[in-house]
């Protein structure tokens, strides 16, 4: 977090990026109808728990006639009434997070917010908790969370991201989102630790397309985002292809490692829309529990 | 100036920087591309790869060959490179220019005067006197002028079609002083060239510029071995080399065009080329000219006289039947005078008459068969030459005797005479000198020629004026008759040895040829000229063009035998002279000439004519430079992957742009369109002159003549077109206004056929002049003339001025004339045909079942016609009321026309209609 700045800079900042983050997270995750995880709040859902009595107070159209009929009492449906999750994201903020291979394109960083809040949307309307992991946010319900989860959202100095694993609820949920270039034993190690707890998730891989494609040439030093790691090279384009390759042999690994604890694994690049990250996010987390 | 080749070099010293690419080039080869810093998170992959190749650490050759070739391309620039640089001509004082002004000039006459201006115009920059002279003319004064006084009298000179007859004359008229000359040769060796080129270089600095290509001459054609042999000159002598030479003539029809072709080899080296052309005599005798193909001067034009014809001569003798008595055969000797320049028939008279000979001789041959007798007259009227020789059998005739025959020149008295004879007491007759007036007047008479017998004339009252040649006593020895168009003579010996030795005697030879009866190989000495005048009947320019000599005076003939041989001069052009019966060709270029280089003082600048126009290189050097440093950006953008993809394309497509060749912007109609829009209702249309002006008041014109239809008649014409007569389709249209401009090129022959055919199948074509203002239709007018040509291919039928009672005064309104802008210009229309007349004793002819194809007039309707945009007339007509009176009936005229042309005969018949209801009712 950028402590060295000014309170009311930062104050100013975030309030200037915030609310925007926040409406279009929301918009984002509006599009999505909520399926039968959203069904465990009275009234919603269709899990059947029991049947009780109806009391001063029920609204009669929650009267389940076809089962008072059967008797003199009134009776009202009640659903299963489950203990809320808690979903813990790890947003990465290191400044590889913040490249973005063309000026119209938001960073990799923005992209990777926007779903952890749109996520967080539907979670906490779904009655989960959500929180961030680390010592940041533990998970908590509630609209104000997501307040707290946006202004905790913050860039961090490293070149590369190390995922957090602390804070992790046991037998909660967790999800990873980051470009995963770093190095993978720090990914590997918080995985197994996540792991350990009985925690199940998602990693979703952000990339921009550049990544993907790799449109360089000639002579030039690439350089890591905060310039920790370079690497020169006389004809960019011959290493095109050996570059793909290493990428798509770590995606691959990414998967691997997932598959191994458990956990679902998605690369999404900054070039496509954001709801179909959003849904297969929304999908998985469903699916994995 | 530093030169290399036709290249020189403003500041040599700086192209020592050539010197320096090399160096340049292992410094660019060292320094690899800078490299580009990237931000990339994917760097992380990346580390450990390493580049395939090494080398391309270095900047690729092909990007140093191009940042080399820019470098140089920028020193050479600098260097200030100057293609043709023109030698600096230091010099002060009076500059004399001469032109040489010969025929050898003229072909290349109009660069010569350039480069002779370009001198007098420098000359006039450095404010020194100039005089220009042309060594063709006669000497006379030489005064130095300002420049600009000859720079203006320098374009009107033109070459003469001679060579000078002396240029070491106008030494005594050169100005005093010291000079410089300019000298403009023809590169030939002239009477007194070198006399003159001494002075000049004595007098001061002589340049001379001679032109490169050789000059090229043909020597008068001759016949001999059965061909016409041609022989060329050229000098210099150079490679081997062929031109063509053509032989021109009139065709059967008269008109001039090239009857044959031969190719004219010069070996080479050599100067002079020869060709054989063999062609039939039907196409030799039409022959009038040799020239050399594709060059332009008297020199290469070789025209042809009598001496190349080959007359068709029927000879005929009374007795045959003597065998092997060959020298005593009477046409023994015309035989062997004739055979080398004339085709001899022989045969009967009625076989030999229908060839059609020049001229016949009847050798000794008295009676004549009545029918040949008659178609022998018939043929003499018609004009030709009948020639009799006496002899025994004429002799003891009684052809002539008691009245004169009509093929006889004379009576003849009974017997003859033989005198100096062994029996006899008289010596043998000598010929008298020839008298004035006689064909053979001039003729030398030698004394050798005897006579010892003769047949006599009757003294008869026309006898002195029908002798041509008469004995020393007097007698008469040849007689002439004028018959009809031809004419009959009479040679009163016989055509062998027997009566006379004329027949021995090369006066002889002459006296036919006198007689036109033959004509002589190699042309004319001086003996056959002398005695006549020779008027001139056509003459050469310089350009070898014929020109008409005009009314000039006749020459003697001894003069212009002396021109035969030293070559024609001022007062004596080259050309045709006509003489009693004979013409003669005074060629540029005489049989024996000879083309000899000119010889100039040693040290004289002798340069060649071709003025290159200075070009500095500089800038388009520079900018060639600055393209390839441009090229060299993308490039090494490019080579260093600063360049995306979309850039490269960008910079491909701007690449394209500036180099490619702008493309023209098609504006045609396609043809569907413009078929759609031309018949999809009635469209009056006007011809595109060419002349934006004119078409513009034409579409004005039919714009407003459409409104006036529109608003007045059942016709609701369409916005006019314009049509391209070469290339639009015509029949879609009813009505053509041509306004005629004396500008307009005239139609191709496709678009002949094409406006044939519209007229053909009842277009019409309104074709206005423009002018009655001006000019009364009748040929005055430029227009008019130049609708004349136009109108030469159309088919246009015999036209007449409209009469009064022609369908077009009233197949609308009733019209008495037919003004447009301008008034009582008469206007044409097809003629009616002889036949025509009134119909049903209506005031109204059946005229033209059709419509006319063509009105011609000259009054400016489109201009009365024509309204802008808001329907306003664009033109005043005339002043005031009667002004506007006169637009309404040009309207009226033009309503009369289109209905005419839409209507066809139908309001001619309309005239019927009461007739015709009347006989309905019965």
């Amino acid at each position: 977090m950028t402590a060295s700045l000014p309170l009311r800079t930062r104050a100013e900042a975030l309030g200037q990026s915030l609310p925007p983050l926040l409406a279009e997270a929301e918009m984002l995750a509006a599009t999505v109808m909520l399926g039968e995880h959203g069904r465990r709040r009275a009234g919603m859902g269709d899990e059947f728990w029991q049947y009780r009595p109806a009391h001063a107070g029920d609204p009669a159209r929650l009267i389940d006639w076809r089962r008072s009929a059967r008797s003199d009492a009134t009776f009202v449906r009640e659903r299963e009434w489950q203990a809320a999750q808690s979903v813990t994201f790890w947003v990465d903020g290191a400044k590889s997070m913040g490249f973005s291979g063309a000026k119209d394109r938001a960073p990799k960083s923005d992209r990777a917010r926007l779903l952890a809040l749109a996520l967080s949307v539907l979670l906490l309307r779904g009655g989960e908790r959500v929180g961030l992991s680390g010592d940041a946010l533990p998970p908590r319900a509630g609209r104000t969370q997501l307040l707290r989860m946006a202004e905790r959202l913050a860039d961090d100095t490293a070149d590369y991201g190390t995922p957090q694993a602390q804070g992790i609820v046991s037998h909660g949920r967790a999800v990873f989102l980051s470009d995963f270039l770093g190095p993978l034993a720090t990914l590997e190690d918080a995985l197994t630790r996540a792991a350990d707890r009985g925690a199940k998730g998602i990693l979703m891989q952000v990339l921009d397309p550049a990544e993907e494609e790799f449109p360089f040439d000639g002579r030039t030093i690439f350089e890591s985002m905060g310039g920790s790691v370079s690497h020169e090279t006389l004809r960019a384009g011959d290493l095109r292809a050996r570059y793909l390759a290493r990428l798509a042999e770590r995606k691959d690994q990414l998967a691997t490692l997932a598959r191994r604890m458990g956990w679902h694994y998605h690369c999404h690049h900054t070039g496509q829309g954001a709801q179909t990250a959003l849904l297969w996010a929304w999908r998985a987390l469903e699916g994995g529990r | 100036m530093w030169m290399i080749g036709p290249l020189g070099f403003a500041v040599p010293w700086l192209l020592a920087g050539l010197l320096a690419l090399p160096v340049l080039w292992f410094l660019l080869r060292a320094v690899p591309p800078a490299p580009i810093r990237r931000r990339f998170p994917g760097v992380a992959l990346l580390l450990g790869l390493t580049d395939d190749e090494v080398e391309t650490d270095r900047t690729p050759w092909w990007l140093l060959l191009l940042r080399m070739v820019a470098v140089a391309a920028a020193i050479l620039a600098f260097a200030g490179p100057v293609l043709n640089p023109r030698p600096e001509q230091p010099g002060t004082g009076p500059l004399l220019v001469l032109l040489d002004g010969t025929w050898a000039d003229a072909r290349d006459w109009t660069r010569r005067v350039d480069r002779a201006a370009a001198a007098v115009e420098e000359a006039g920059r450095s404010g020194r006197p100039v005089a220009v002279l042309r060594l063709t003319d006669q000497p006379q004064a030489v005064v130095f002028q300002t420049a600009q006084d000859v720079a203006g009298r320098l374009a009107a000179l033109s070459p003469a079609p001679y060579a000078p007859a002396d240029m070491a004359a106008w030494e005594a008229f050169l100005p005093e002083g010291n000079f410089d000359s300019f000298w403009l040769t023809d590169g030939l060796d002239h009477p007194g060239r070198a006399a003159l080129a001494d002075t000049l270089a004595d007098r001061g600095r002589l340049a001379v510029m001679q032109g490169a290509a050789p000059v090229l001459a043909l020597r008068p054609a001759t016949f001999a071995d059965g061909a016409v042999q041609l022989t060329a000159l050229r000098q210099p002598a150079g490679p081997a080399l062929e031109v063509e030479v053509a032989a021109r003539g009139p065709d059967p029809s008269g008109i001039d065009r090239e009857l044959a072709r031969v190719t004219l080899a010069f070996d080479g080296g050599a100067t002079d080329g020869k060709a054989a052309l063999s062609l039939p005599p039907e196409l030799r005798n039409r022959i009038t000219r040799f020239e050399i193909a594709g060059i332009r001067s008297a020199g290469a034009v070789s025209l042809t006289d009598d001496s190349l014809k080959r007359r068709k001569i029927a000879l005929i003798a009374g007795r045959e039947d003597r065998e092997g008595l060959q020298l005593l055969s009477p046409t023994h000797y015309l035989r062997q005078a004739l055979a080398p320049t004339a085709d001899l028939l022989e045969g009967g008279l009625a076989d030999v008459l229908p060839a059609g000979p020049d001229v016949v001789i009847l050798a000794d041959v008295a009676r004549l068969a009545d029918t040949e007798a008659a178609a022998l007259t018939e043929w003499v009227e018609k004009g030709g030459l009948l020639l009799r020789f006496a002899g025994p059998v004429m002799a003891a005739s009684d052809v002539s005797r008691v009245t004169e025959d009509a093929l006889m020149p004379v009576r003849l008295r009974e017997g003859g005479r033989t005198v100096g004879g062994a029996m006899s007491w008289g010596e043998p007759k000598t010929l008298a000198p020839f008298p004035e007036g006689s064909p053979f007047h001039g003729l030398a008479v030698p004394a050798e020629v005897t006579v010892t017998s003769q047949v006599l004339a009757q003294p008869d009252p026309e006898l002195t004026e029908r002798t041509i040649a008469a004995l020393a006593d007097g007698t008469p020895l040849v007689t002439r008759k004028v018959l009809g168009a031809g004419q009959v003579v009479l040679v009163h010996v016989t055509a062998n040895a027997e009566w006379s030795n004329l027949p021995l005697s090369g006066l002889f030879l002459q006296m036919l040829e006198r007689l036109a009866v033959s004509t002589r190989p190699g042309g004319m000495g001086a003996a056959d000229l002398v005695g006549q005048v020779w008027v001139p009947d056509m003459a050469l320019d310089a350009w070898g063009q014929a020109l008409d000599a005009g009314t000039v005076a006749g020459v003697d003939g001894a003069v212009l035998a002396e021109a035969m041989v030293k070559g024609p001069g001022a007062d004596l052009p080259p050309g045709l002279y006509a003489g009693a019966d004979r013409r003669v060709a005074l060629n540029v270029i005489g049989a024996d000439a000879v083309l000899t280089p000119a010889t100039w003082p040693t040290g004289t600048a002798v340069e060649g004519l071709d003025m290159q126009t200075e070009r500095p290189l500089k800038w388009a050097l520079l900018i060639g430079a600055l393209t390839l440093l441009l090229v060299d950006i993308l490039a090494a953008l490019a080579v260093s992957g600063r360049l995306s993809r979309l850039g490269r394309g960008i910079a491909v497509i701007a690449a394209l742009a500036v180099f490619a060749p702008q493309a023209k912007a098609q504006d045609e109609l396609p043809l569907d369109d413009f078929a759609i829009q031309a018949t999809s209702a009635v469209v009056l249309a006007h011809v595109m002159t060419g002349n934006p002006e004119v078409d513009d008041v034409a579409e004005a014109g039919l714009r407003g003549l459409g409104d006036r239809l529109w608003e007045r008649t059942s016709i609701e014409p369409e916005p006019p077109m314009g049509v391209d007569i070469e290339r639009d389709e015509l029949a879609f249209f009813p009505f053509l206004y041509w306004p005629i401009t004396d500008d307009q090129t005239l139609p191709s022959a496709a678009a002949y056929a094409k406006l044939n055919a519209y007229l053909r199948t009842g277009g019409m074509i309104l074709f206005d002049t423009r002018d009655g203002d001006v000019a009364g239709f009748g040929g005055a007018s430029p227009e008019a003339r130049h609708l004349q040509r136009i109108a030469a291919g159309l088919d246009i039928p015999p036209l007449e001025p409209i009469p009064a009672d022609h369908v077009l005064t009233r197949t609308f309104y009733l019209l008495q004339d037919f003004p447009g802008r301008h008034v009582g210009a008469p206007v044409w229309v097809e003629a009616a045909p002889p036949d025509a007349e009134q119909a049903e004793g209506m005031p109204f002819r059946n005229l033209n079942d059709g419509v006319t194809p063509v009105v011609i007039g000259g009054n400016d309707w489109a201009a009365a016609w024509a309204v802008d945009d808001n329907g306003v007339a664009m033109f005043p007509v005339g002043r005031g009321y009667a002004g506007e009176r006169q637009r309404e009936m040009a309207n009226r005229f033009g309503v009369n026309l289109v209905m005419h042309v839409l209507t066809g005969n139908y309001k001619s018949d309309q005239v019927h209609v009461p007739a015709l209801l009347e006989r309905l009712g019965q």
